[in-house]
């Protein structure tokens, strides 16, 4: 079984599970990660990680329990503990006024039908609200009105007393399943096909109630919507399991930009047919989106694409960047791109400018779509020129992250500290570039050294 | 560590060929012939030569006063051990040469019978015709019903080995004493029992005496006393002699130099759980009769009886039996001590200087120490010597420089050899010495020349040569007593023989052919002359005129300053304990009597044999020893660890419970100091302390062996043993348990631990690896099963391929990075002469030593770290540590990744502060595997 090759570092043949995908072998010496730390607290799926601050972030997932870290030393800090099923909803909850901003509060929402609201620093349970009619499966925060809302079968605006201001009617029984502040005191929210507009009407003279008014529904998506991003001020995008990727105007509501060809894309006529027959609506499901100034990164399916936003169209793409769905991506500021996907790998992507005349290969994935006769990458990989047309850049794999042996449901980058990634197998791993630790670890020891003043002793 | 033994076998063969290896100038005729018992096997380690006892033992054997000298015991206890060895003529030699003239009776001005407290003596004797050579320590026990209610004894250890008695008399010293304390302390509470018992006897007959004088003073009218009466009255009156003379022996025994009972090393629990016993019992009577209760709780009706007031010292009376003469359970902890000095000083004398200088040299290295090496002896001596900052000579060990420990040279020829021994020894005493001067000055006592006992040595090896009947006295040391004035305030007046005077002696007597000969003696009064000893009458007599004090009795010794707080602080502590104890001050001593804590006892000299005040807390954290074995080698234990859920044997689980997980470190170690621990919770568990300290030994010999093959039958051992050097886990993949396990044990002597917990080694597993595995194990063992489910585990194994090596037994594969330094190639040279697995042990040993000190050298060094200016960037000081790894510690390519392993894990474990904290790490590198095949 165990049959390895004897030559330059490529993953062995009789391996050869991911052969569709472009794969990178050990040879990664871009990959700064070279030292990790495997965090063991939760008894069950780990979704969500929220960042508390530069050295500390929460997790949180199906056993209800909320975890607070050091990102640094991977300590475990502090185990929030009131919720009787599986969290849905994690969120910072920043404070307005400078007295309570040394506090760092979140709020989490349950499958209990619960809120809380969670001192981070002391562990406390500082409130807890109990009267939803539904799960409560994503919330947001107001900021500008200090008011917070929670999205469930209806849609909720509470003060920060956790007062109900007011509620919607029952939209739909699957309920919220994104919420996304736009201007004007207005949030989009996804309910199945359609994103709900409401707007927000706070106390006046004239009106001594919180108002949530309903101003306008989209229906522009054929499918469902997973994913609701911000773009801007201006502009705010969602995806749909069809995998349309719309923009929209944020102040009125326009269509700035459709793309539904992340299946079917112009520039590879050729194969197009053959692949369309056995392509899965799976794989052209828009799970998450992550922008910068200039690009869209869209996880869709298993792959990864990026949307220029003035060319207005694809730039880069991956069709196969993982085995499995992608579930979360997201842009480093040096030009990287992580992803994470349920086949339980981490990649890191860099987006390339394509030279030219560069005869680089072409990633595989463009041509391996098949989703029979998987053929080895070495095996034939067909050298072709870049497309004219179409993809201007490439995302190169530089490298991949395997310790999770569940879906990897979510990650967080830290400045500082590296990767935090967690998964479905109970696990947060702690990434860390192992160069950069052992600087640390050298200046801590000779501080230690010089504290305990044997780094100078007395003669 | 720095040990080879095949080699010193050879150079040893040769030290019989040049016996008198000061003497070349010795006429042929006297020559020691090459190797006389070659016939009876080519190795002369597998008999030792010429003895008719076939390895080393213990003999106590006692100056009978009906019988004369009679051995007594053996240990072992076996009759194979000293063959055909004559015990009887062997404890006559050996009883003849007790110095240790003890003074009894009624001393000149003294009204009562004073008892002394004699302080042991040390000699070495050697009989060059049997072959026998022993080092002979004497005692005293008290008996009433012997001569001077004294019997002396003698414990010996007896070896064909002249040289192993010599270099390691210090040690055997010491650990003897510990014994005859023990023994002592137990004789002395049957002691005081047996007066009890006489005393209660004297009483009665008294009240019977007294009622027949009163009822014959009735019935006499007349006015005047029948010789009936008269006799009676007398009879009576010594009666009150007899009960005044035991109850002052009483008073005596009990007022034994509370700083004087050095508790042994050895039983500090138990001991303190006798103590403690004791306590209970005094917190429950009334003290005053706490010696009572303590003695009489097995026999509480004695029924006193009718005896002549007279004491009955009749030849025809069956002395009471060693045992009987000692507390039982006293009797049977110091046979334990025995066995165990038995165990300890087992076997060759360079293995036992080997594992000394070892031993010294391991303690140097304290930071690095956790990374390879046994560190449960290494922990606990330094904790004693953390505990003892002020004794240096309690353990000469930590004294020893290591410069003066010439490695090479023990690897090049005999004399070297030699010589290098000696002036380890020599220059070893000396420095000692030199921590002694400043204390002993004032006492003048202990100061000698280091060359001088050279010349002893020289002497010894003379006498050993011409006479060639005889029992030579080789060597003696001064007996660590408390010199007491009791008349005197000043410390000065405690004097010593002349030295000059006595080296004279010496020498005189080397040259007879009688039949003992002192050879040499250390500086002791135990070996003065009898002229001498006569003015200096106290030196030996360390018994004190308490009552003349008015203070009370005051030990006079001279004391460094720090010295004298720590005892102090030391005796302190003990102080209400002390003053509870039973056996120690009776009832009817007075407040004037008790005797204070001064620091009695810490008069150092250069032996090293210093007593130490009772230190209870040394023990503290060993108290709880748990006999849960975390994960060793052996099999059966490993399954009953796999009950428990994976993560509980975390490592870093462990580290909470670092007790427990030393415990199960024992397997590993053959540390015999650690039996302390275990003899401490329970004596009777001695036996198998030291089967389990064998088996280590054991255990290290079949790894080294198995690590040898290893290396022999896989051309890809080198790799392999990169990666468990580099920290990269090692998957060592196979159907047959036993194999796996073999050969996860034997490379177990190449992973580094994490810290002082169980080694990262999981020797067997059936269960697909997960990534916590990785983190947690480096060297492990899994099993490959031919069904549908090891396809999860083969898979799991592929997908984590970058964090392994994956060593395939069935297919004889190993897949795992590329190996290219110089490093491993000298650890694991298939080529190597080395046929025994316990030497290639220490070769590994000794190798990875220096990796770890270029380890720290990387690690500690503080230019290489941290940037020169603030403007430098990372990339310089990078590329400092490149040319520092390559150009000054001389690594290549793939070794500067061991020794940057190695120095995270240095900078891991400095940096911990309390146990738990941090977490073990995965490091990794992003390099290909190549696929190695036979």
């Amino acid at each position: 079984m165990l049959r390895w090759l004897i030559g330059g570092g490529r993953e062995p043949q009789g391996l050869a599970e991911k052969a569709a995908l472009q794969t990178i072998g050990e040879d990664q010496s871009q990959n700064p990660y070279t030292e990790l730390l495997v965090l063991k607290a939760h008894r069950d799926i780990v979704r969500f990680l929220l960042q508390l601050d530069d050295n500390r972030f929460a997790s949180a997932g199906d056993d209800g329990i909320i975890i607070v870290w050091n990102a640094q030393t991977g300590e475990k800090l502090l185990e929030l503990r009131g919720h009787t099923q599986k969290i849905t909803a994690v969120i910072a909850f920043p404070s307005l006024d400078s007295r309570e901003a040394d506090s760092q509060l979140i709020l989490t929402a349950s499958a209990d039908r619960t809120v809380c609201v969670w001192d981070c620093d002391t562990g406390r349970q500082i409130q807890r609200v109990s009267c939803f009619q539904s799960t409560v499966k994503c919330l947001t925060v107001l900021q500008g009105l200090d008011v917070w809302l929670s999205g469930g079968n209806d849609l909720g605006v509470w003060n920060r007393k956790l007062d109900l201001l007011c509620k919607t009617n029952h939209l739909s029984d699957t309920g919220i399943s994104a919420l996304v502040e736009i201007p004007r005191n207005c949030v989009v929210a996804a309910v199945g096909k359609e994103l709900i507009i409401f707007r927000l009407v706070a106390p006046s003279e004239g009106l001594l109630e919180w108002d949530i008014i309903e101003v306008k529904r989209l229906l522009d998506h054929q499918d469902n919507i997973l994913s609701l991003v911000n773009i801007n001020d201006k502009s705010f995008i969602t995806g749909s399991h069809v995998g349309e990727l719309i923009i929209w105007d944020a102040l009125d509501w326009t269509v700035q930009a459709c793309e539904r060809s992340f299946w079917n894309p112009s520039p590879q006529p050729d194969a197009q047919q053959e692949i369309k027959l056995c392509q899965k609506q799976n794989d052209i499901s828009i799970n998450h989106f992550t922008c910068d100034e200039e690009n869209i990164f869209a996880a869709v399916g298993r792959g990864l694409y990026v949307y220029n936003l003035q060319l207005k169209h694809v730039i880069a793409c991956q069709k196969t960047a993982h085995d499995s769905n992608v579930l979360h991506i997201d842009k480093l500021p040096n030009r990287q791109l992580i992803s994470c996907s349920e086949d339980g790998s981490v990649r890191i992507w860099e987006v390339r400018e394509k030279q030219q005349l560069a005869a680089e290969p072409v990633p595989t994935g463009f041509f391996n779509m098949w989703g029979f006769g998987r053929v080895n990458k070495q095996a034939n990989q067909p050298v072709k020129k870049q497309q004219e047309n179409g993809t201007t850049c490439s995302l190169e794999l530089i490298g991949d992250l395997i310790g999770h042996s569940s879906s990897v449901e979510m990650f967080l980058y830290f400045e500082d500290h590296g990767l935090v990634t967690c998964s479905a197998d109970h696990l947060i791993i702690l990434w860390k570039n192992g160069e950069r630790e052992s600087g640390f670890r050298s200046i801590k020891l000779f501080q230690k050294l010089e504290e305990d003043g044997d780094l100078h002793p007395a003669v | 560590m720095i040990s080879a033994p095949d080699v010193v076998a050879f150079t040893k063969e040769d030290e019989y060929e040049e016996e008198p290896y000061n003497e070349p100038a010795l006429p042929e005729e006297y020559s020691v012939p090459l190797f006389p018992y070659a016939s009876q096997g080519a190795n002369p380690w597998s008999k030792l030569s010429g003895a008719k006892f076939s390895r080393d033992f213990i003999l106590i054997s006692e100056f009978s006063e009906q019988v004369g000298p009679q051995p007594l015991l053996t240990i072992p206890n076996d009759t194979k051990v000293f063959g055909t060895f004559d015990l009887n003529y062997f404890s006559l030699r050996i009883m003849s040469v007790d110095y240790q003239a003890s003074f009894v009776g009624h001393p000149p001005g003294s009204a009562y019978p004073k008892l002394n407290f004699v302080e042991d003596s040390k000699v070495v004797l050697g009989d060059s015709k049997e072959g026998a050579f022993a080092y002979v320590h004497h005692l005293t026990l008290y008996d009433l019903e012997a001569r001077g209610f004294v019997r002396p004894f003698c414990m010996a250890y007896i070896s064909a080995d002249q040289h192993k008695i010599m270099q390691q008399f210090q040690e055997l010293s010491a650990e003897f004493s510990k014994a005859s304390e023990c023994l002592k302390m137990g004789n002395r509470k049957a002691f005081a029992g047996e007066l009890e018992k006489k005393l209660k006897d004297l009483d009665y007959t008294r009240t019977v005496l007294h009622t027949e004088t009163e009822i014959q003073k009735k019935a006499n009218d007349k006015g005047f006393y029948t010789s009936q009466a008269i006799e009676k009255a007398n009879e009576l009156a010594n009666v009150e002699k007899s009960i005044i003379e035991h109850q002052d022996l009483l008073r005596q025994i009990r007022s034994y130099p509370r700083q004087k009972m050095k508790i042994p090393d050895l039983h500090p629990g138990d001991m303190e759980h006798t103590q403690d016993q004791a306590d209970q019992v005094s917190a429950t009577s009334n003290p005053e009769e706490s010696a009572n209760a303590d003695l009489y709780t097995c026999r509480p009706a004695y029924t006193p009886k009718l005896i002549k007031a007279k004491s009955t010292k009749c030849f025809d009376k069956k002395l009471k039996t060693l045992e009987e003469l000692c507390d039982t359970e006293y009797f049977t902890q110091t046979l334990a001590q025995l066995s165990h000095i038995e165990h300890t000083f087992r076997g060759d004398l360079c293995y036992l200087l080997t594992r000394q200088i070892d031993r010294a040299l391991r303690k140097q290295q304290h930071i690095t120490n956790f990374l390879f090496e046994d560190f449960v002896e290494v922990d606990d001596r330094m904790e004693k010597q953390e505990n003892l900052p002020s004794q240096p000579s309690q353990d000469r060990l930590p004294s020893r420089p290591v410069e003066e420990c010439p490695i090479p040279k023990v690897l090049i020829s005999v004399g070297s050899y030699k010589s290098s021994v000696e002036s380890v020894l020599i220059k070893m005493e000396q420095e000692l010495g030199d921590d002694e001067y400043k204390e002993v000055e004032a006492t003048e006592s202990s100061s000698f020349d280091p060359q001088e006992n050279l010349d002893y040595l020289d002497m010894d090896m003379k006498g050993s040569i011409s006479s060639g009947e005889s029992i030579e006295v080789l060597g003696t040391e001064k007996s660590s007593s408390v010199l007491s004035k009791s008349d005197s305030q000043a410390s000065l007046t405690v004097p010593l023989s002349p030295r000059v005077v006595r080296s004279k002696a010496v020498s005189h007597r080397t040259i007879s052919e009688d039949s003992i000969e002192v050879l040499s003696t250390c500086p002791s009064e135990a070996l003065i002359p009898d002229d001498f000893k006569a003015s200096y009458p106290s030196a030996i007599n360390e018994e004190e005129t308490y009552a003349e004090n008015e203070g009370g009795i005051r030990f006079q010794a001279s004391v460094s300053p720090a010295e004298l707080r720590e005892t102090q602080e030391g005796s302190l502590e003990n102080t209400p304990s002390q003053i509870d104890s039973s056996c120690c001050i009776g009832k009817e001593s007075e407040g004037q009597l008790v005797p204070l804590p001064t620091p009695a006892y810490t008069l150092s000299d250069e032996d090293g044999v210093v007593s130490i005040p009772p230190q209870r807390y040394r023990q503290k954290d060993q108290g709880i020893h748990v006999d849960v074995m975390m994960e060793n080698t052996d099999p059966s234990r490993d399954n009953s660890c796999e009950m428990f859920p994976a993560y509980e044997l975390d490592p870093s689980c462990l580290l909470t419970s670092r007790d427990i997980s030393k415990t199960s470190l024992d397997n590993y170690s053959d540390t015999t100091s650690h039996m302390s621990s275990v003899a401490s919770t329970s004596s009777d568990r001695i036996p198998s302390a030291h089967s389990a300290g064998l088996s280590s030994e054991r255990h290290k010999k079949r790894a080294g062996q198995n690590a040898l093959k290893f290396i022999r039958q896989y051309p890809f051992a080198h790799p392999a043993i990169y990666s468990l050097l580099s920290g990269r886990t090692l998957v060592v993949l196979g159907e047959d348990e036993t194999i796996v396990r073999k050969l996860v044990t034997a490379l177990s002597i190449f992973v580094p631990s994490y810290g002082y917990y169980a080694k990262p080694v999981k020797h067997w597993i059936s269960s697909p690896l997960h990534i916590m595995d990785f983190q947690k194990w480096k060297l492990i063992g899994l099993q490959r099963v031919a069904s549908p489910a090891s396809m999860g585990t083969l898979h799991t194994l592929s997908r984590y391929s970058r964090y392994t090596s994956i060593l395939d037994l069935d297919s004889k594969t190993l897949r795992c990075p590329l190996y290219r330094g110089t490093l491993v190639p000298r650890l694991a040279d298939h080529r190597t002469q080395i046929k025994r697995g316990s030497t290639y042990y220490l070769h590994v040993q000794s190798m990875l030593t220096q990796l770890c000190s270029k380890a720290f050298l990387y690690t500690f060094c503080h230019h290489l770290h941290l940037p020169a200016h603030s403007e430098e960037t990372q990339e310089a000081v990078a590329s400092r540590q490149t040319s520092f790894l390559k150009l000054n510690l001389g690594l290549m390519n793939e070794d500067i990744k061991v020794v940057q392993y190695l120095a995270e894990l240095l900078k891991l474990h400095y940096m911990q502060e309390s146990p738990g904290t941090t977490h073990p790490l995965l490091r990794f590198d992003y390099v290909p595997s190549f696929l190695y095949k036979i």
